[in-house]
């Protein structure tokens, strides 16, 4: 196939991708929008596979039924909760890809003769920086959210010290590289250093923050597709990588403001610490926990006119948005008017209620998003928080030296009375207090989210 | 084309890539950004040109080789699970559209 004639079809390729972007920023075609982009990327699978005139053709068979079989059934097998670590290992793959064909790229071409091109080491020497963070850091991601390690931010003295010299010294061997330094070794020492930094960049950022580290981490690898096209001199590289590098700044960013907080604040933080001032005041608060049993709630529901639900990631891991729908029709039918507050961020990812719920058959128009639903509340009868914490902790709007100071949240504190369906008094995922749990209007009914739910719906009908 | 203005016409798709990269996703509702997220992941799995072309060079030594190789393993992992965990996550949305009229 001549050059000319691949970089057509390629162009193919690109445009389809610019096309799944735009229907991906669309309810209504974003499933559209991503078959496309697949077949997209089909297209530029047979171009490259001819392109490559049967050389190692059983190998190249062999490597794509391993990775993308491994990827097949790692994506189907997943449940719906661990999405946002399937995101991050999947990119974390991909930038560990980039940083292997540049470390192959230099073999290859050190031996010929004459110094190698200033733009092209420098490509290398770019998807090798940023693919090897992108690859460690997206691991240690997937650890935090897959819970192999703790969630909570890791931190010591003189880390940001560390980082910075470590990242320096990259940046160092890099400069050197590009300057004509014929050695191989000092890539090697680059991508090592790289990937040491991702993880150690990763590791002081808190569980609750990781969908934004998870979608910096994806432009960054985008970044790094776009170098490696400078390296083999390829088009299609160059723009799709680009385009995920482009679109994923802005997407981080937008992330960022949903929660209201600075993408800066949010690397550099170490957000979610259990801070002395913090902990301090939630002491101070004091008071006592009123727990509740099921049966008392069900009193309190059946007889409310308006009930609001408030579900977080902890009915996500019960699995318990079939069960809360249920109870919800069932109160429906008791003639109380039954809707649901969803905060942008509930969940682990944005928009990941917004799935679950609709996973459930939740009907459209009882799903509020923040700004509909915080006037509600002071005409609430009941709010029932199922398994959200940091999302409706009040020391966000009232509490500056909570770490979640100025996050907007939903203020089921102004609601009659608030029933907290919740684990135990742990912390949650951003591992801080909430005086919510001490206000005299909440009650706490303990237990396993799912197993509460069916309790509240035995004990309704049982009225 | 001569090497320096293959660079210039490559420097000069990057910086157009950038504009419209951030053009066509300006107005994503919040709703939609973990499966935006999930999408451009899938994307970047182009980089799957790039493992291919190095397995399949004609003469290459065997770090070539296994490198080559493990990159077309982990860029093929990218594209194939990016694409199935965003089908995934706006399969449920197909639903919510339909739930209304219920």
């Amino acid at each position: 196939m001549s050059t000319n004639l691949s970089n057509l079809l390629y162009l193919i390729t690109i445009v389809t991708f610019v096309l799944a972007l735009r229907f991906l920023s669309s309810p209504a075609h974003a499933r559209r929008g991503n078959q496309i982009g697949a077949v997209g990327m089909l297209v530029a699978i047979v171009v490259t596979w001819i392109k490559t005139g049967g050389t190692s053709w059983w190998a190249l068979t062999i490597g794509m039924l391993v990775g993308g079989g491994f990827g097949a059934l790692a994506a189907r097998r997943v449940k719906m909760t661990a999405m946002p670590q399937m995101v991050a290992l999947f990119n974390g793959v991909g930038g560990g890809a980039a940083a292997l064909i540049s470390l192959a790229e230099l073999h290859r071409i050190l031996p010929e003769p004459g110094s190698p091109k200033v733009d092209i080491s420098l490509a290398i020497v770019l998807s090798a920086l940023i693919g090897s963070i992108s690859f460690a850091g997206s691991m240690i991601a997937f650890a935090k959210l897959q819970e192999l390690i703790g969630g909570r931010p890791i931190t010591y003295a003189g880390q940001q010290f560390v980082n910075a010299a470590l990242f320096l010294a990259c940046v160092a061997a890099g400069l050197a590289l590009v300057s004509g330094a014929q050695h191989e070794w000092l890539l090697w020492a680059l991508a090592g250093g790289a990937a040491l930094f991702g993880i150690l960049f990763v590791l002081p950022i808190g569980g609750a923050d990781m969908p934004v580290v998870i979608s910096l981490l994806n432009a960054f690898t985008g970044l790094a597709a776009a170098a490696t096209g400078f390296e083999l001199q390829s088009n299609v590289l160059i723009v799709s990588g680009m385009l995920v590098g482009a679109s994923g700044t802005l997407l981080t960013l937008m992330m960022g403001r949903a929660m209201n907080r600075s993408i800066t604040n949010v690397l550099f933080g170490a957000f979610g610490q259990v801070t002395a001032s913090a902990a301090a005041v939630a002491a101070g608060d004091g008071g006592s926990v009123r727990s509740a049993t099921a049966e008392d709630v069900a009193v309190m529901l059946a007889y409310a006119h308006k009930v609001v639900f408030v579900p977080g990631y902890g009915l996500a891991v019960a699995q318990a948005q079939h069960d809360v729908r249920q109870l919800a029709d069932l109160l429906e039918g008791k003639g109380v008017e039954v809707s649901y507050a969803i905060h942008p961020v509930a969940g682990r990812m944005p928009g990941h209620m917004n799935v679950l719920l609709a996973e459930a058959n939740v009907p459209y128009p009882q799903l509020k998003e923040m700004d509909e639903a915080n006037p509600e509340f002071s005409r609430t009868d009941v709010a029932v928080v199922v398994g959200a914490n940091d999302v409706v902790n009040p020391d966000a709007r009232s509490n500056q030296g909570s770490p979640i100071y100025g996050m907007p949240i939903l203020n089921v504190d102004e609601a009659n009375a608030v029933v907290v369906l919740k684990r135990s008094m742990n912390p949650g995922f951003a591992g801080i207090e909430n005086p919510l749990f001490y206000n005299p209007k909440t009650v706490m009914l303990f237990g396993d989210a799912k197993a509460s739910v069916d309790q509240l719906i035995a004990d309704v009908k049982n009225l | 084309m001569s090497h320096n203005t293959l660079l210039v016409f490559e420097v000069t798709i990057l910086v157009l890539a950038i504009f419209l990269g951030v053009e066509v996703i300006s107005k994503v509702p919040a709703l939609l950004h973990t499966p935006l997220m999930s999408g451009t992941n899938a994307i970047h799995g182009i980089v799957i040109v790039g493992a291919m072309l190095m397995l399949g060079l004609p003469h290459k030594g065997p770090f070539e080789w296994i490198v080559g190789f493990v990159a077309v393993v982990l860029a093929s992992a990218n594209v194939v699970g990016g694409f199935v965990v965003t089908d995934r996550m706006l399969e449920m949305f197909k639903k919510r559209e339909r739930s209304p009229k219920e």
